[in-house]
């Protein structure tokens, strides 16, 4: 039997900047994870990824990240991308300083 | 200090124009991120974890006050108002933006810097003792043979698509403090027969495969040097295995080859390239070493310094952060970065001016960057170490534990890096800060621990008298330890403690080891490694998971 799929994201860099960025519904770049569309399904989740890569003028390196379902949008499901999505934990230089609730 | 002449200054100007150019062809999108992305690493840029970080070369680890001064600008124009001193003597930038970098580059120019090859498969920063020029151990100031390399390295046609990186390392010393065993390429200079040479040490490194360097050549004449180093590249060009990333570096192919077998390659290929360099290269040598002139040393005020020692907080310093100058009157000072619970390696940009204000006026406006991720003022006037320390403290940066416990090397670890597998920085900050609140560094003495956040080992880990390794375990990080690692001309890799510690597990399980240490040792005399040397790994093993018994029934 195929193995359930985990649910994703798209994430990317953004070119300018090099933020972690995250594909809304909308086609959008947000910077916060909890705006980014969860891909439940995994053709769908395919073909976001293709078309996100497609936006090379705004972003670098897209790929699909695990994810799960919150009560404020995505959350992370590894460390790294729990990391991505605040900044480092040295300084309060990334995007802690944006989600002080967190 | 080398100075850039007309001919460096004009083609760093090309190339930034260069870079420029397409950096602006990027934004545009008529380069692809495919296309792009060589380019950039070129030019030491890389996308990072949270951002771009540009990686600028410190040549062998050298600079003055005005190049130091322009990083200091860099990181306030620029940056978040600090950089990061590295294990390769270099500065990392963690938040340029990209439209940024061209102008950074220009600025770096100005004072004769720049970020080429500090990527790719090229041969990279020489890297070198910290104390050149300054050791009362030296035999040679091993600066102007790492300049005579760089000028040779940069951009030669035939090196820039190496199979994979290139490290080479000098050292003027028989005390090896430029880590020359874990290095593609080591030189050590040695005497023979009463003329200056090289014992060559070949295929050494750190990463997923750590093996200490093989001598490969006794002694090298220094008329030689250019020549016998094409060899070795011409020979690695040629073996070194392009259908393995993994397997690419020198110290593979030396392994797989068998060192006599590359020895007897390079010894052909040497004869060839002896021919091709007629006359040598002692005229360029020459040139080289007249910018590399010893300062103008002055005599006398020693005694000041046995005064000033007096005071307790100046003496901690002095007793750790001084070491021996070729010039009894002077005295090398290094200062550390590792401040304790301060991210190892770090400088704000104020801090860099201070440094830079030191250099110039109590250190013939000389700066070293140690491997070791501090700073070293190399020439410090006994008479003017009081001062110093005063204006170190001031700045925040006087705190006397170089070569203690909480003098850590880290690296950034999955705090910055996008190859991390866990983070280095906490587990440095926290670990220094349980050291110091249990006052108990000045009594371990001695010891190095160093921190990799993956196998890559920039932390030098395989080499820590005590090391860290941290790695994702099934999407948890967890934190390996090796014990009895050795940098120096001792060189001997770690040996693995046992299973892994949990993020909030590994600065506990480091406080059992040096208190076990405490326990085992036979007398304060006694380091870390010697009292490791004389019992193994067994008493360290208890500390660590708990005495055989409750192990084997767990």
């Amino acid at each position: 039997m195929p193995r359930p799929f985990t649910p994703k994201v798209v994430t990317a860099n953004a070119l300018l900047e090099g933020d972690v960025v995250y594909l809304t519904e909308d086609n959008r770049w947000s910077r916060r994870l909890g705006e980014a569309e969860l891909l439940e399904d995994e053709a769908h989740a395919d073909l976001r990824l293709i078309e996100a890569s497609r936006l090379q003028g705004k972003i670098v390196g897209a790929y699909l990240a695990d994810a799960r379902r919150g009560p404020d949008g995505p959350e992370p499901v590894h460390f790294r991308e729990t990391f991505r999505s605040r900044g480092p934990s040295n300084y309060p230089h990334g995007k802690q300083v944006d989600l002080p609730h967190r | 200090m080398y100075r850039y002449d007309d001919f460096d200054s004009a083609f760093l100007a090309a190339r930034n124009a260069q870079f420029r150019a397409q950096v602006t062809r990027r934004i545009d999108g008529s380069l692809t991120e495919d296309e792009f992305k060589p380019l950039r690493l070129m030019n030491g840029l890389y996308l990072q974890l949270h951002a771009y970080m540009l990686r600028v070369a410190i040549p062998y680890g050298s600079i003055d006050g005005v190049k130091m001064r322009k990083l200091a600008e860099i990181a306030e124009r620029w940056d978040k108002g600090y950089g990061h001193f590295t294990t390769r003597q270099n500065i990392q930038f963690n938040w340029p933006k990209l439209q940024d970098v061209p102008d950074i580059l220009d600025a770096l120019a100005e004072v004769g810097m720049h970020a080429i090859q500090t990527s790719g498969n090229t041969i990279r920063n020489v890297t070198s003792d910290h104390f050149a020029g300054a050791a009362a151990d030296e035999i040679a100031d091993p600066r102007p043979y790492a300049e005579l390399i760089r000028q040779w390295s940069t951009d030669h046609p035939e090196f820039q698509f190496l199979p994979r990186k290139f490290k080479v390392a000098v050292t003027g010393s028989p005390n090896d403090r430029a880590v020359t065993r874990a290095h593609d390429i080591g030189l050590r200079m040695i005497e023979r027969d009463g003329q200056p040479g090289f014992e060559v040490i070949v295929g050494g490194g750190l990463g997923r495969t750590p093996l200490i360097g093989k001598v490969i050549r006794d002694f090298l004449p220094e008329a030689e040097l250019l020549p016998y180093l094409e060899a070795v590249l011409h020979v690695y060009n040629r073996w070194g295995r392009r259908d393995n990333k993994y397997k690419a570096r020198i110290k593979v192919t030396v392994h797989e080859a068998g060192l006599d077998t590359i020895r007897a390659e390079v010894e052909e290929t040497f004869r060839r390239t002896r021919i091709e360099w007629p006359n040598g290269h002692a005229a360029a040598l020459e040139q080289i070493r007249e910018r590399f002139r010893t300062p103008d040393f002055v005599a006398g005020g020693a005694e000041a310094f046995e005064v000033a020692k007096a005071d307790p907080v100046f003496r901690a310093w002095a007793d750790t952060n001084l070491a021996e100058h070729r010039h009894p009157d002077y005295a090398i000072v290094t200062v550390s970065l590792k401040a304790h619970g301060a991210t190892p390696g770090d400088a704000t940009a104020d801090q860099m001016r201070v440094l830079a204000d030191l250099a110039e006026r109590y250190g013939h406006d000389e700066l070293r960057i140690s491997h070791q991720q501090n700073v070293i003022l190399p020439h410090v006037r006994k008479a003017d170490l009081a001062i110093v320390h005063a204006m170190l403290l001031k700045a925040g940066l006087g705190t006397a534990n170089v070569g203690l416990a909480s003098d850590i090397i880290a690296c950034p670890g999955m705090d910055y890096c996008a190859l991390a597998t866990a983070r280095s920085i906490p587990v440095a900050t926290e670990l220094a800060k349980r050291i110091d609140a249990l006052r108990i560094e000045h009594e371990v003495g001695p010891v190095q621990i160093k921190i990799s956040g993956c196998i890559n080992a920039c932390g030098h880990h395989h080499v820590g008298h005590i090391g860290i390794l941290g790695l994702d375990r099934a999407g948890v990080e967890n934190y390996q330890i090796t014990l009895g690692g050795d940098a120096t001309e001792t060189a001997a890799i770690g040996e693995r403690a046992g299973p892994g510690f949990a993020y909030d597990e590994i600065v506990p399980a480091i406080e059992r080891l040096l208190l076990a240490y405490l326990e085992e040792r036979e007398g304060p005399t006694e380091t870390f490694l010697q009292t490791y040397a004389r019992v193994g790994l067994a008493p360290f093993k208890a500390a660590l998971y708990g005495p055989e018994k409750q192990r084997d029934a767990a």
